[in-house]
Order: C-alpha cells, then structure tokens, then sequence
C-alpha cells in the first residue's frame, strides 16, 4: 500500500533559469515502512520535489502538472488551510542545518511542545511530558536537562536529534528528510541514520530521504530513486541500483564516488618537504572577570614530516584542529610554540616581512570555491598578483598563468574571465593553479573537494593525482572524508581533539588501524560493507 | 551592464534619477535663467504666485523673486550635499577599514573615537561647529561632514571584517602580498556596494541639515538657499504661504529623489537581498 503517489509531476522554474523544469514527468510511490533514497548532484531537482510537497517552493517556482496523492487526496492542490494542517502532523521534514533550523532563542523542549500547540493537542502540561518523552525516544542525553536547553547548548547531532523529536511530534506517515546528515560528522552521521532506521521499524512510517551520497543510500534505503536535470534516470531496490546499474549516469556517479579500495603506497624515502615538530596551539575563548577562561587546544604537541612528492592525509571530526594545523603551516595561524620547517625555513619563527618573502614555499586550496576567488578580479589577476609580489616579471608571470590555465584543463584564453562565469569545480581548479603558480615546495589542500558533487570531485582529485606526478608535489590533504583521502593520500595522519592519534601508510591505517578512534571513524564511513563488497 | 539594467527595472529609482537630473540640469543653468541673480528686487513684495507674469512662484517680502532663489538654491544644496558627503566618506572609510582590517587597539581606538562623535546629538554639534566657525558655505559644508562621518566609519568596519574572512584574502595573505596592497586592492573594492547606497542617502541628509542650519540663520549670509528663504518666510508663514511651501517642496523632491536612487542601488547591487525576494 503506497503512502505517497506522485504522478507525472512537473514543477516549472521561472523564465530564465537554465531550464524550464526544475523537476520533469516525476512518477514515484513510497509504500508504509519503506525508505526511498531520491539521490542526485546539486541541481537535480531532487529537493524541489519535496518542497512541492509541503508547500515550500520558492517564489516564482510552481507546479505546472502531475499529482501528489496522500491519503486519498492531491496535496498538490489543497487549499492552503488544510496543508498547514497536514504539515508536521501528516508530513513531516527535517533539514540539512540543524544549526539554522530551530529557532536559537526557544528552549528546546518548547519547541517540539510548539508542534502540538500548533495543530492543537493536548493540554500544556501533557505536551511538556508528551515532548520529554520524544526526547528520551530520539536518545538525546540527559534529557530533564536538554529540553531547557537552548539550541546553542547542543552540538550538531543534538540538533538533528532535536528536529527528528519534532518531526515525529504527531507520528507522521511520511517523513521527508532533506539532506539530513550532509553537515554532521561521520560518526555523528552514522548515528542518526540508525536513528532513522530504528523509527521507521518502531512507528512504520515512510520516509522519503533526499541525499547525494551514495554511502548514505548504501546504509539505509529500501528503493532508490536517481535523479538528473529534473528527470528520473533510474529506479529500482537499493541492490539493483547498487550493484547493478543500468544508466550510464548511474554508473558514473557510482564510478566517482571514492572506495573503500586502497592504493599501494608510492615509495618515498626522499628529503623532507616538511617537518613539524612539537606544535601546539590554544585558543582561549571567553573569560572575564566572574568566568574562566576556556582553553581549547586546538594543536596540542603534533609532529609529523612530509616527504618530497607524498601526499598526506590529515583526516579527523569537525573540531580535531585539522584545519588549524593547515593554517599554522602556512602560518595563517601563529602557533603557540614548535616549529614548522619547510625547505629550511621555520615557518613559526619568522617575522612579518620575513614571512612575506617566504609565503610562496608553501601554499593553500582553500574549501570554497565560491569564497577563494575576489568576484572583482579576473582571473588573470588571481595567478599574477603572487608572482609578481614576489618580483616574477610580469610578462613572465602572464605567460605561466595562461600554461598554468592549459594544466588544469580550463584553457589558456579562460584568463580574461571573473570567477563567476566559472562551475564550483572550475574554480577549484583556478585555486588549484594559483597555488601552482607560486612554484611552492607544499601546497595544503584544505578540505578542497568537500564542497564538490562526487562526480566534479573525482575529476579535481584526478587533476590532484596527476599533477602530483608531473610535478612531484608535495600535498597535505586535509579532508573529514576518509573514502577520499584513500584515494589520493600515501600516508594517513588521524587527528581528534588536537591530538595526532595515528599516522602511517594507507594500507596500514585502513586495513589495519591502530587506534580506537581509527576504527571507531572507519566503521562510521557510510556504505563501508558495500564498498568492499564492489572491490 | 547587468547592474545598470537591474537599476532601470527599478521604477521609485528611475523617477528619483529623473527628479535629481532636473534637479542638477536647473542649478547648471541657473546663471542662463536668471543672469541677475537671486538677490535683485524685480517686483513689489507679496505677490501672490501666478498672478504675474514672469514671476511664476511670486515675490517674497522684499520683492525677490522665489523662482529664481529657488534656483539658485538648487546650487548650494546640492553643493553641499555632494561635498560634504565626500569629506564625510574621505574620514570615515579609511578609519572604518584600518579598524576592521587590522582589528585589535586599532579597532579599540578607532571606534571609541568615532563613539565620542555619536554620542553628540548630531545637529547640537553643527551648530555649535558652524557657530565657532562663523557661518560661510566652507564651514557648513565642513561641519556637516564631521557629524555625518561616523555611520560610514562603523559600515566600513563591519563590511571589511566581514569581506576579510573571505578565502580570497587568505589566498592573497599566502601570495605575499603586503597588508596595506591587501586592504586596498582585495577588500576595500569589495565593499564599495554598501557604500555607495549609504553616500547616496547621506547627501540626501547632508541637504537636509543645510537646510535646517539655514533656517535657524546660521546659514551663509551671502548665499541664496532652500533652508534660508523657507527661515526668511516663517514670520509670514500666515500670510504668504508661498514664500514657505515652494522651496520645502524642492526640498523634499530632491531628498526623495535621492532617498528613491539609494534604494535602488541597494536593490541593483544586492540583487539577492531585494524585497522581491528574487532567488
């Protein structure tokens, strides 16, 4: 028996978007108890669906035709009353940002009462027991405490548990879940998806879970819906999709996405491009005159090396001080004490203008491709400015940019252009080349696929192996993704809470790890028994 | 190009750039129109608007006529506008970017300064400027850029912290790039949008407060302006309400015209912002 009946829906983009359907001739059920996984790139249409269906679409975005059956009648076309009814009590959705979608000055437990007073339930008294129990039920700790908790108090995951409590409020049929685990933490990850898993056995609703990651899809759903440019590219169960796959997209994005195989490690005995020794970092935060100061060791006594032409792997949770490291290298961060030598230099011990003539040995790919360009500068401008602050002729300097422009596969003459005529995965190749064009004896890659759909990320990461070869480059690649930084990464460093818990070969670490926290990261990674099953 | 067309989409904008063109086109000809100034007694006094030819808006109590004071006062006001907000901008970004960039006791000393200057009723510390100064064209124009400065010092401080923790400025940090080639060649024209919107309402404000200092009388004595003929009016404000009502009607033409453009900026430079909510 489907909960949910979509037919032949179409929903219109305004004019002048780059296509004229955001979703096209969309069919699909959800039978009671099933999870279907909607899973495609950014741009798919694959959330424009779900906002259809609750009544979310943007402005100047509308259904143009098709059905949506619920429960006998067409949510498409309810009058707006009656779909606020439905809202949070048929159908319920939880977000990608727990951080921004709970209001910051409600307490929580207020705010899942709130679902109740909203469709009129209950008296006050029982809503505040009926909310305390959706919190014990979504295993939030402490929860006399959590529910006067304000959403500050809580960590990501608490969030998203604190959303999924209200979404359950009043035992929805079919829970959408929009991207609900893209912003949390593997491990945190793989909690929620139980979670999920674990509600949908005890209350038999739908779900409806819209993701790109075909780990996630591996590790919870039943059936599996890929979407491409609006349209449905291929159905069928979770198995099918998986292992057998039918469209050719299908089977690129499946291609893309980073196994669990590993590469043999290169050998590399050579000099060190850089060494770290005994580095810390505190950042102390608040204080005052009635409080404490907070100290958060960021970077607490890390050493490691790097050889000439080995890429590393720096993987860890949000908050394992990865990033910090990254920064402290290249000494956009000051470290407290240590040293960081690169090529001879001590990069921790240099003064300002010191610095400044020495910036150039060590460079950085930074997260967002959005963010890591000046909008107001062509391109040219980017790949030039270093060099010739470093006393390149300018001439000189020109003619590298265009060759550097050929490397990275976006041609000479694309110089003239401003970043934003450029896709998220050109620019991150224009970041790529302007690290490269400082000639630098370490470049930092910083999380610089994380922002990219898989398949635009399996070509950047294609662009990174075989510019490491060409150039015998020298990388730490910083990444909260272990699947991609198998794919890259000779040795594999494992930071949390500041601390360098385990670091060796790849093989090594994967197959073989050492540390508990390894282990505990490597058996988060969603679809990990899939990824071995495909080797 | 896209920004102009996004602009011309805007109609309140266009209206207010018309308004401020015919605004700026009279006090051009000014000279042209009326050769003898605003200052020559024509006719006899009080007479009444469209009652007489060639005097359109009638004569003011000495005999003047309004038309061409108006004129004329188009001049001063939007001199003074124009100006002022130029002195205000050229004290106020250069402060508000060194306490944003470089943060810390620059920022501490910087703002704590700018503060001292709001913490004085704007208008109070004109007057009193313009009062030590004695009342001429340069010392209006220089007082209402000390009071209107500090608004422009605090945007610039929050744009530049903002823009600073952009990738972007990272990435020039690492080119080796100097800090002052930073803050002015990567961050400084990333905020220009927000400036600009906020330099077209100051003159609009800037006109304003001409206005209400020349109506107090401590406007230059020499200079024919909007805020003077309305001061000059109001001991007869019953009887020849004209001599009121036309220059306060160009006054609010012209700060609506201005107030219509700076929305319009805003709207045109922030397209993702605009009440249209267009995505």
């Amino acid at each position: 028996m489907s909960v949910l009946k979509i037919s032949d829906l179409s929903i219109a983009l305004p004019k002048g978007a780059d296509r004229e359907h955001a979703v096209s001739q969309c069919s699909y059920e959800i039978g009671a108890g099933e999870i279907l996984c909607v899973v495609g790139e950014s741009g798919s249409g694959k959330s424009m669906t779900a906002n259809a269906l609750m009544g979310l679409l943007p402005e100047g975005v509308r259904v143009d035709h098709g059905t949506a059956e619920f429960g006998g009648k067409d949510i498409l076309r309810v009058s707006e009353a009656e779909q606020r009814a439905l809202r949070g009590d048929r159908i319920a959705m939880i977000f990608q940002e727990p951080m921004t979608a709970l209001n910051p000055l409600m307490r929580i437990g207020d705010q899942i009462a709130e679902v109740y007073e909203a469709h009129n339930r209950h008296r006050p008294a029982e809503r505040r027991e009926k909310a305390l129990e959706l919190i014990r039920e979504v295993q939030l700790p402490d929860p006399e405490k959590i529910i006067r908790a304000y959403p500050f108090q809580l960590s990501g995951g608490q969030r998203q548990r604190a959303m999924i409590a209200m979404a359950l409020a009043l035992e929805p049929e079919l829970l959408i879940a929009d991207e609900p685990t893209t912003a949390l933490d593997v491990t945190t990850q793989a909690q929620i998806l139980k979670l999920i898993l674990d509600l949908r056995e005890k209350h038999g609703m739908a779900v409806m879970f819209i993701t790109h990651d075909f780990g996630v899809v591996a590790e919870i759903a039943d059936r599996v819906i890929v979407m491409r440019y609006g349209e449905i590219v291929e159905r069928g169960t979770a198995a099918e999709v998986l292992e057998n796959p039918q469209h050719d997209y299908t089977r690129r994005l499946l291609d893309a996405i980073p196994t669990g195989m590993v590469p043999q490690s290169v050998e590399v005995a050579k000099a060190p491009a850089l060494e770290i020794r005994h580095l810390k970092k505190t950042y102390n935060t608040g204080g005052g005159l009635f409080r404490e100061a907070r100290a958060v060791r960021a970077i607490d006594d890390v050493s490691l090396t790097i050889s000439r032409g080995e890429v590393l792997g720096l993987v860890g949770e949000s908050g394992s001080g990865k990033s910090t490291l990254g920064r402290a290298v290249v000494r956009l961060v000051t470290p407290d004490s240590g040293s960081v030598m690169v090529g001879g230099t001590d990069m921790a011990a240099l003064n300002d203008s010191e610095l400044r003539a020495a910036r150039h040995k060590v460079q950085m790919v930074f997260q967002d491709p959005y963010a890591s360009l000046n909008p107001r500068h062509r391109v040219m401008r980017a790949l030039t400015d270093g060099p010739i602050a470093k006393g390149v002729p300018k001439a000189q300097a020109r003619d590298r940019a265009r060759e550097l422009m050929e490397t990275v596969g976006l041609g000479a003459d694309a110089v003239d252009r401003f970043p934003h005529e450029f896709s998220g995965g050109q620019r991150q190749r224009i970041g790529i080349a302007r690290a490269l064009a400082m000639d630098p004896e370490l470049i930092i890659a910083d999380e610089a696929v994380s922002a990219l759909d898989v398949s635009i990320q399996a070509q950047v990461l294609d662009l990174l192996r075989d510019l490491r070869q060409r150039f015998d480059l020298s990388i730490l690649f910083i990444t909260h993704d272990l699947r991609v930084g198998a794919q890259l990464c000779d040795r594999i460093a494992v930071m949390q809470k500041g601390k360098l818990v385990e670091i060796g070969p790849v093989s090594e670490v994967f197959l073989n790890p050492q540390h508990d926290y390894t282990r505990t990261l490597l058996d988060a990674v969603p679809g990990g028994g899939w990824g071995q099953a495909a080797e | 190009m896209t920004l102009w067309k996004r602009f011309l989409t805007n109609r309140g904008a266009l209206l207010g750039l018309a308004i401020l063109i015919a605004v700026i086109a009279v006090a051009l000809l000014a000279p042209v129109l009326y050769p003898r100034g605003p200052w020559a007694m024509v006719q006899r006094p009080f007479l009444v608007p469209f009652s007489t030819d060639g005097l359109p808006l009638g004569t003011d109590t000495l005999g003047r006529d309004v038309l061409a004071g108006l004129v004329y006062g188009a001049r001063v006001s939007l001199l003074v506008g124009l100006v002022s907000t130029l002195m205000a901008l050229l004290i106020g970004v250069p402060l508000g970017a060194l306490a944003g960039f470089y943060g810390k006791w620059v920022d501490e000393g910087a703002m704590r300064f700018t503060e001292f200057f709001q913490t004085i009723p704007n208008f109070a510390l004109a007057i009193v400027l313009v009062a030590i100064l004695e009342p001429t064209l340069t010392s209006i124009t220089i007082a209402i850029a000390i009071v209107s400065w500090p608004p422009v010092a605090r945007l610039v401080r929050a744009e530049v912290m903002s823009v600073t923790k952009r990738e972007y400025v990272d990435a020039a940090r690492l080119a080796g790039l100097s800090n002052l080639s930073i803050l002015v060649r990567q961050v400084l024209p990333n905020t220009v949008s927000p400036i600009i919107v906020m330099a077209s309402l100051m003159v609009a404000t800037a006109i304003l407060l001409e206005s209400s200092l020349s109506f107090l009388g401590l406007g230059d004595p020499n200079i024919m302006s909007w805020g003077f003929q309305i001061g000059a009016a109001r001991t007869v404000i019953r009887s020849a309400w004209w001599l009121s009502f036309f220059p306060g009607v160009a006054i609010v033409l012209t700060v609506l015209a201005l107030n219509l453009i700076g929305e319009g900026l805003n709207d045109a430079l922030n397209p993702h912002l605009s009440r249209k909510g267009r995505s």
